[in-house]
């Protein structure tokens, strides 16, 4: 309840510094609602209403079933989406339609926006299910929970903790992804198409993985349900050090030379 | 051989060789003793003495002709070069601006630099691209050049050495280059007009020089020349496929019409609300806004406020341009009213009035009408967002259509928006929007 006040007196807050025109949006709104026809939803002026260029592809309020190629954004955490939108600025990641969106937006802008959708905690619908052999789905399982020493594999779980539900504020959650997007990643990564900050961790972790490899994984963990409730841990665990060096997350690595921003 | 056949070939020897010291000369001219002056040239290296107000001023400059914007390559340090510049002749790769001695400015003097703004000819004496805009910046003062080069100076050197271009053949070579210098370049000098303010003069100088409005905002012939900076009548981006409207004509982007104050509010914040009715910088505008434009003082902004005022005519002198087809009205039950109603109406509004401070009207707004549909073909494919400015940090963005809309669909629903609510613009055929598809970013 208090909280919900809060956010109430600054989101208003917001509107008056930012826009002062904020009252007479409203009110413009009001008039043509009222002279237009009834089928148009009342217009409001939220971050929401802005960020309809994104929900188009990414689901209502960022939240994109797996059963398409879209990744969900609704509670990543918050920096892992404002990295990614960066990297899509400034070609680390290439896809045309994200760039040409991004392109004219401020830093300041971009974290507002990852901040937005890293806080909507909604639900997730039931995964895909799985259409690898259980040799492979268990290859997969393998891989994600203990890795592969002898590949130079570190588990999925050890950075992207072991609920696979990630760790605020920069490392992504695992599940609840549509399997080609997570395989299509994984490929990118491997490929150079698809970079982040340097030291690139998942660059590394992807060229250590066969196409195979890739395939199991994307495959398993597409067909985790993500159970109610979970999120991303809400800090790295005090003492533990990511076992590859990693550009951005803020964390120290196990190698003393691996820092980390 | 004969007398005669001597005599034919002497004569053809000679009339080459006047063509070619004619060529050589063209592209010479008004360099007067600017080879010594390079030769006795010392080269200036700012350090703690320098003159922040000269830094400021280059900077300032910097700003107003957007250098960084192709003088960086997505990612990259700030002027280190290597952007991609596509081209109808091949890709032109930009240059590397930092003070770096092996990549970039660092062996450059100050009247070298001038010679490559003013004569488009760079450190070495080679003739330079005209991708770089020397045709617009030929009108520089050298005051003006020289503060740019000190700025230029002063920033962090970056280690990146400048891709070669990759131009066809004949277009990769120096004597290509000097014919079409000789037919379509010549060292310009801004002359202020005395019947117009001193405001007028200083925003025709920006608009005209620096600005390079006309590299974007004026048609280009087959070898890629426009007719100088004063036309600003509006063309096809090439190859990028962004039409740049004509800033002469009131049914395009003309703005004789408008108030001093709302063009000044376009082009420092991206986006004017002119008596509800929202209007956006969208494309390379919108990037032109973000880099450049609401960098600029109020007052120089008024000042290219003021001459763009006199560009062409209003609309109540101008004459409404034919509908390119002649079509009847669209049906309010066909497919693309259906489409409207689906996918615009909730932000558009049923009759396409849009919502003030947000989205804009589709009703008399012209960018839908222009009878060139590039740029409303790919807002609606692309979607996009307007600039965020320091005067609306958090603009709000339109979805992408290419997803989920084919290009059939597509073209019914632009019609229907060209023909709707006093709108009487021509129909989008599918194979218009087929054209532009795909031209964004990849």
């Amino acid at each position: 309840m208090h909280h919900t006040t809060l956010t109430v007196f600054r989101t208003l807050a917001r509107g008056c510094k930012t826009r002062v025109a904020a009252a007479m949006c409203v009110l413009g709104a009001c008039l043509s609602v009222s002279f237009g026809a009834s089928a148009t939803p009342a217009f409001e002026d939220t971050l929401a209403q802005r960020l309809q260029a994104c929900t188009g592809c990414h689901g209502e309020q960022g939240r994109a079933s797996p059963g398409g190629y879209m990744p969900r954004l609704a509670g990543k955490p918050a920096g892992y989406l404002f990295h990614q939108l960066l990297n899509f600025r400034d070609g680390r990641r290439g896809y045309g339609p994200m760039t040409s969106l991004v392109d004219p937006l401020s830093d300041d802008y971009l974290e507002e926006i990852a901040a937005h959708f890293a806080s909507l905690d909604l639900t997730y619908p039931p995964p895909q299910p799985a259409t690898a052999s259980a040799a492979t789905l268990e290859r997969g399982e393998r891989l994600v929970r203990q890795g592969d020493p002898a590949a130079q594999v570190p588990a999925c779980s050890r950075c992207h903790g072991d609920a696979m539900m990630g760790v605020a504020p920069a490392i992504p959650g695992l599940l609840g992804l549509p399997r080609d997007y997570v395989n299509a990643q994984l490929g990118a990564w491997r490929t150079g198409k698809r970079r982040a900050q340097a030291p690139d961790c998942m660059a590394h972790v992807a060229k250590q993985l066969s196409l195979s490899d890739i395939h199991a994984v994307s495959q398993w963990l597409a067909m985790q349900p993500v159970p109610p409730g979970a999120k991303p841990l809400a800090a790295w665990p005090a003492g533990q050090r990511l076992p590859v060096a990693c550009g951005g997350v803020g964390v120290d690595a196990v190698e003393a030379s691996g820092a980390s921003r | 051989m004969s007398r005669l056949g001597w005599r034919l070939l002497a004569a053809i020897f000679a009339a080459v060789a006047a063509l070619l010291a004619t060529v050589v000369a063209l592209n010479l001219r008004g360099e007067g003793n600017l080879s010594a002056e390079i030769d006795s040239a010392s080269i200036q290296v700012p350090g703690p003495g320098s003159d922040p107000d000269a830094l400021a001023r280059g900077a300032y400059l910097a700003r107003a002709g957007n250098c960084e914007a192709c003088h960086t390559a997505r990612g990259g340090a700030p002027y280190s070069g290597g952007r991609a510049i596509d081209t109808p002749f091949g890709t032109v790769y930009s240059t590397n601006l930092t003070p770096d001695p092996d990549t970039g400015l660092g062996h450059w003097s100050a009247p070298q630099f001038w010679r490559a703004m003013h004569h488009g000819r760079g450190a070495d004496g080679r003739l330079l691209v005209p991708a770089f805009p020397y045709t617009s910046t030929t009108l520089v003062t050298r005051a003006d050049s020289d503060a740019l080069y000190a700025y230029l100076r002063s920033l962090p050197s970056v280690q990146r050495a400048a891709r070669p271009h990759e131009l066809r053949f004949p277009f990769n070579t120096q004597a290509a280059l000097a014919v079409w210098r000789a037919l379509y370049f010549k060292p310009g000098v801004f002359e202020p007009d005395a019947a117009r303010s001193a405001d007028w003069n200083r925003g025709a100088y920006l608009v005209q020089g620096l600005g390079h409005c006309n590299a974007c905002h004026a048609k280009r012939n087959a070898l890629g020349a426009t007719e100088g900076p004063l036309d600003l009548g509006g063309g096809l981006i090439p190859i990028q496929n962004w039409y740049a409207p004509s800033l002469t004509d009131p049914y395009e982007a003309g703005v004789a019409s408008w108030s001093a104050t709302d063009i000044v509010a376009l082009l420092k914040n991206g986006v004017v609300d002119r008596a509800g009715a929202l209007v956006t910088a969208s494309g390379p505008m919108g990037e032109v806004v973000l880099r450049s434009t609401q960098h600029l003082s109020e007052a120089d902004l008024g000042a290219m406020a003021a001459y763009l005022k006199t560009l062409g005519a209003t609309h109540a002198d101008a004459a409404e341009p034919a509908a390119q087809a002649a079509s009847a009205p669209p049906s309010a039950a066909g497919r693309g009213a259906t489409l409207y109603a689906d996918h615009c109406a909730a932000c558009h509004g049923d009759q396409g009035a849009g919502i003030a401070g947000a989205y804009p009207p589709l009703a008399g707004n012209r960018a839908v009408t222009m009878a060139v549909p590039a740029n409303l073909v790919r807002i609606v494919l692309e979607g996009g967002f307007a600039p965020s400015t320091a005067g609306n940090p958090r603009p709000y963005g339109m979805p992408p259509f290419s997803p989920i809309l084919n290009n059939d669909d597509i073209a019914l629903l632009l019609s229907h928006l060209r023909g709707s609510w006093g709108n009487r613009a021509g129909e989008v055929s599918a194979a218009d929007v087929n054209r532009y598809r795909g031209s964004g970013a990849r």
